[in-house]
């Protein structure tokens, strides 16, 4: 295709940021609806690549509507983007989210020409990553987001705002740290960039100037940290806490699903004995993740904070369907991402609401709210019962697969598949934790008689009625017909089990 | 003897005489900085018309003219040119001196331009005084009580330095018999293993100079001057220090290394592990004394001494293995050219909010972003390649210099780099916080003049242009690595 489509889908929203940098603060009407264009022409197009892409079984492993130009030959490096069976469904979920952040943030007054132009500059960030197959783009992708999230939050959010933006920063920071030296190991070992010319090569056919594993984990840092997995995982809690709504939305949708990304794209593909090596570590730091992460939740008494720490909990799923290396386990992984994407984007998305609404963010102070807010209830309780899991939902398809994925993994312990269904039988407790938090989340926050100091509280408009539908729309279309997706994954992943051999 | 290999260096002496007999006659002094741009930019076009010739020597061997020195030869000028935007406000509030100002200027850039092309022991010291004895003047020009201090202190301690210097040279005098850099290289090469590693007296020498050296380009633990220097000197005077000084340090270090102690290897190796400990313990100690910082340009001063640490990294990748490739010379030049536009564009900055608010202190930044978008936002640009974030030439320009580390086996050094990069980001995004989020203080807006704006236009367009597409200047680095004449 001679049309540069992805670019085109890359940098708008990062026009569309100059444009409205350009446009006087008291033209906030304005600026939001150039804010919804610049996202929603994305989101258009993003469909149509997705409509577009060839998933018939000759094409797994084969990038589809590539760009490639040179850009510093001096050091091999090329302006490279391209999408397959693993990015795209990544992809097309950050352009669903950077749409609705933006419907989400309709109520935003504060600053509103700096807070949309950093919005969409995220964005741009954020499909960046998910498309760029040169490692020095995909690292410059993956770093330009530092600064939009710092403003975002330490501007816009609440709490201890500044503290959690800087913390974020830097544990942001630390991982690429690790991570660029990572690269240049890998760089000095191929004298390539490409991901995808590395992977075909395979590592083990260049002269390695340091230790593979070293490498591996030097890249895997970086990752871990943006997952994030037990203990690079404080920063979390913080940053989703004090987080404007729609950046809560968009870091637990779709920058938390960078670290899993990289993690498939660069440590599994590229180094895959290396990842079936450690992979034993790994799939007990996810067990670690799953239940310490759901034992924290259930203790937490900001509604907020509730769902961040679910999070780690989730993400314990995707690290462990990751690293069990099968090809259910790994698209279960996969689907896990897309799902989470949506599911706790709406979570946050309405406990924004009833904080907004309310004033009140305390679960013990909150309770009965059924009656005065029905509409947000329904909502909340559809989001809950994804996030816990239940059939039909997108939530239980992809956990499911994680599980069967990894109950099967023959390809750890040297074949030995005691130790990987006791590991998996350990996380599925977390899916039994999950529905303890859960339901005593809706419990306490909705149910119980209800109090008069909410009774003038307003219930969901109608453009909160809308975005919430295509959340809700989104997470059953996956949930009841998910070959829409786990067909496009498989392509992508089929060729790593096909390296990573078993 | 080929006048015309010096042209760009004539032109601005001449500049710096024209102006200092212009002084006499002219009432309008900001007539005196436009004579000194279109004198700095005829020096460069001389500069672009000799690039396409081959390496030549000149003054009895005493003076090279190969791309190397050329590309210093467009880096100075820039640099100074930028400077002098930056100092016009600032020189229009001088009762006297204007005239000798900008010819001050002038002079040590002919220094750091002829210091580009020394290949003498001789030129190298006469062309380092002259750049020094025109910077003691003006660190000392605002005549106040910090001003004074800082400037008898710079002499004081550059003295030394200079002192220090000029025994290493001594040394390696009195063991070769040779002061062209050429000859102590033929005749280094030409002993045996065991001549060589008996005689004390080169490493003493060796070690002297990198003590002496270390001083120009504020390396740890050389680099007691700089805060007070910094914070006394007039503030486009600290932003020229911080650039062009440092940058013609590392000119004359990367070619007395490469070119004499280059070969043979053992040797080469030694000097090699002295500055990678210097570059660690370099960026270590800038960054974290940086943190506990209240005056931006002590601040700035102190990431000056971590950033220093960075290029040390690229000599300590050319001495591990000089002769295999050029990447640990390319990359540090790109890296100078980067962090030129960069701490310019920050000092400019600086300079810019500070005539207005009239302090230095980060605390009186509060609320920039509200007073003067523009210019918080440059500001930011500038902290953010400081940090080495890109899309930025900082991160380009971090990004190629630990890429010749990490080749030349020196993945510890890069990953203490990284991690200081990390530990930078703290302060330097503190500047970024109080611009943006604190409520300010008082109210009106920031005004600047034409030539502020110009400069700091400029310099941001490189930090962004050399972060996206960097290729053009990576091209002239490379090309300028190897063309090496001795």
């Amino acid at each position: 295709m001679n049309f540069n489509i992805l670019s085109l889908i890359i940098f708008l929203p990062a026009l569309g940021a100059i444009i409205i940098a350009c446009i006087s603060n008291s033209r906030t009407k304005l600026i939001k609806y150039i804010a919804a264009a610049f996202t929603l022409i994305p989101l258009i197009l993003g469909l149509v690549v997705f409509f577009n892409f060839d998933k018939s079984a000759s094409m797994a492993g084969v990038m589809q509507f590539q760009e490639k130009a040179s850009w510093i030959p001096l050091i091999n490096s090329y302006y490279h983007v391209g999408l397959d069976g693993i990015s795209l469904p990544l992809f097309l979920l950050m352009d669903f989210l950077g749409f609705l952040i933006v419907l989400i943030s309709w109520k935003i007054d504060v600053r509103p020409r700096e807070y949309f132009a950093w919005l969409l500059l995220l964005e741009t960030s954020i499909l960046g990553v998910f498309t760029s197959l040169d490692i020095l783009l995909f690292f410059i992708f993956w770093e330009i987001e530092v600064i939009p999230m710092f403003f975002l939050i330490s501007i816009w959010g609440s709490g201890r705002k500044e503290y959690s933006a800087l913390k974020y920063v830097l544990y942001t920071l630390f991982g690429s740290a690790m991570m660029l030296a990572g690269i240049l190991c890998l760089y000095f070992t191929t004298g390539s960039l490409s991901m995808v010319d590395i992977m075909q090569k395979g590592i083990g056919s260049y002269v390695a100037v340091v230790p593979a594993a070293l490498m591996f984990f030097l890249l895997l840092g970086g990752f871990a940290v943006k997952l994030p997995v037990f203990p690079f995982h404080t920063w979390l809690p913080d940053a989703h806490t004090d987080a404007p709504t729609a950046v809560s939305v968009v870091l637990a949708g779709a920058l938390l699903k960078m670290g899993g990304y990289g993690m498939i794209r660069i440590c599994v593909s590229i180094f895959p004995t290396i990842a079936r090596q450690y992979a034993p570590l790994l799939i007990a730091l996810a067990v670690v993740n799953i239940i310490y992460g759901a034992a924290v939740t259930l203790k937490q008494t900001d509604i907020k904070r509730l769902i961040a720490y679910s999070s780690i909990s989730h993400m314990g799923f995707v690290l462990l369907g990751i690293f069990a290396l099968t090809q259910v386990s790994m698209v279960g992984a996969t689907m896990q991402m897309v799902s989470h994407g949506l599911i706790t984007g709406l979570l946050f998305a309405t406990a924004g609401l009833i904080m907004h609404n309310t004033n009140e963010r305390n679960i013990a102070k909150l309770g009965g709210l059924a009656r005065q807010i029905p509409m947000i209830t329904v909502i909340f309780t559809i989001a809950g019962l994804g996030a816990m899991g239940v059939p039909s939902t997108s939530g239980f398809i992809s956990e499911f697969m994680t599980f069967l994925g990894s109950f099967q993994s023959h390809v750890l312990f040297h074949g030995n598949t005691t130790f990987v269904r006791v590991f998996t039988i350990l996380a599925i407790l977390g899916i039994l934790m999950g529905a303890a938090y859960i339901l005593w989340l809706l419990q306490r926050v909705f149910y119980g008689p209800p109090q008069d100091k909410f009774n003038g509280v307003h219930d969901a408009d109608k453009l909160e009625r809308v975005y919430s539908a295509i959340f809700i729309i989104l997470i059953f279309i996956i949930g009841l017909a998910p070959s829409i997706l786990t067909n496009i994954i498989k392509t992508g992943i089929s060729p790593i089990i096909h390296l990573i051999g078993g | 003897m080929n006048l015309s290999l010096i042209a760009p260096e004539i032109c601005v002496l001449a500049t710096a005489v024209v102006i200092i007999l212009a002084d006499l006659f002219f009432q309008r002094k900001s007539f005196l900085a436009i004579i000194s741009l279109v004198g700095l930019a005829v020096a460069c076009s001389f500069t672009i018309h000799l690039w396409g010739g081959n390496a030549q020597t000149t003054f009895a061997n005493m003076l090279v003219v190969d791309k190397f020195a050329l590309f210093f030869k467009l880096l100075f000028p820039i640099t100074a040119a930028l400077v002098i935007l930056a100092s016009i406000d600032y020189v229009s509030r001088f009762s006297s001196f204007q005239g000798e100002y900008y010819a001050l200027v002038l002079l040590s850039t002919l220094g750091m331009m002829l210091i580009s092309s020394a290949t003498d022991l001789i030129s190298i010291f006469a062309s380092l005084e002259l750049i020094s004895i025109s910077l003691y003047a003006l660190v000392g020009f605002l005549k106040d009580a910090k001003s004074a201090e800082a400037s008898l202190k710079y002499l004081l301690l550059g003295a030394i330095a200079s002192a220090i210097l000029l025994y290493g040279m001594a040394f390696i005098f009195g063991f070769t018999g040779k002061t062209q850099l050429g000859d102590i290289a033929n005749s280094i090469r030409n002993m045996s293993l065991r001549g060589a590693s008996a005689a004390p007296g080169l490493m003493l020498g060796l070690i002297l100079l990198i003590v002496g050296l270390g001083f120009k380009i504020a390396a740890f633990p050389f680099q007691m001057w700089v805060p007070d220097v910094y914070e006394g000197a007039p503030t486009p005077i600290t932003a020229y220090l911080s650039v062009a000084s440092k940058a013609a340090g590392f000119a004359i270090i990367l070619r007395i290394f490469y070119s004499t102690f280059g070969f043979p290897t053992w040797l080469s190796q030694d000097w090699g592990m002295i500055f990678a400990v210097l570059a660690a313990i370099g960026m270590t100690a800038g960054n974290i004394v940086a943190i506990p910082q209240t005056n931006i340009k002590r601040m700035l001063a102190y990431s000056s001494i971590a950033q220093a640490g960075y290029l040390i990294l690229g000599i300590a990748a050319m001495g591990f293995s000089p002769m295999m490739n050029h990447l640990g010379q390319s990359s540090l030049l790109f890296f100078l050219a980067g962090y030129a536009v960069t701490n310019l564009g920050a000092f400019i900055a600086v300079i810019a909010i500070s005539n207005k608010v009239g302090s230095d202190r980060i605390s009186d930044f509060d609320g920039m972003g509200k007073r003067a978008p523009l210019l918080a936002l440059a500001l930011t640009l500038c902290l953010i390649s400081l940090t080495g974030i890109p899309p930025t030439a900082g991160f380009m320009a971090k990004f190629y210099i630990f890429s010749a580390a990490v080749q030349h086996d020196l993945l510890w050094l890069v990953i203490i780099a990284v991690l200081n990069s990390v530990v930078s980001a703290y302060y330097y995004l503190r500047v970024v916080k109080v611009m943006w989020l604190n409520e300010p203080k008082f109210e009106g807006n920031v005004p600047s003049s034409p030539a502020l704006r110009t400069a700091l236009v400029i310099s941001c367009l490189g930090v962004i242009l050399l972060g996206v597409l960097p290729n053009y200047v990576m091209k002239l680095a490379e090309m300028a690595a190897k063309m090496f004449a001795f």
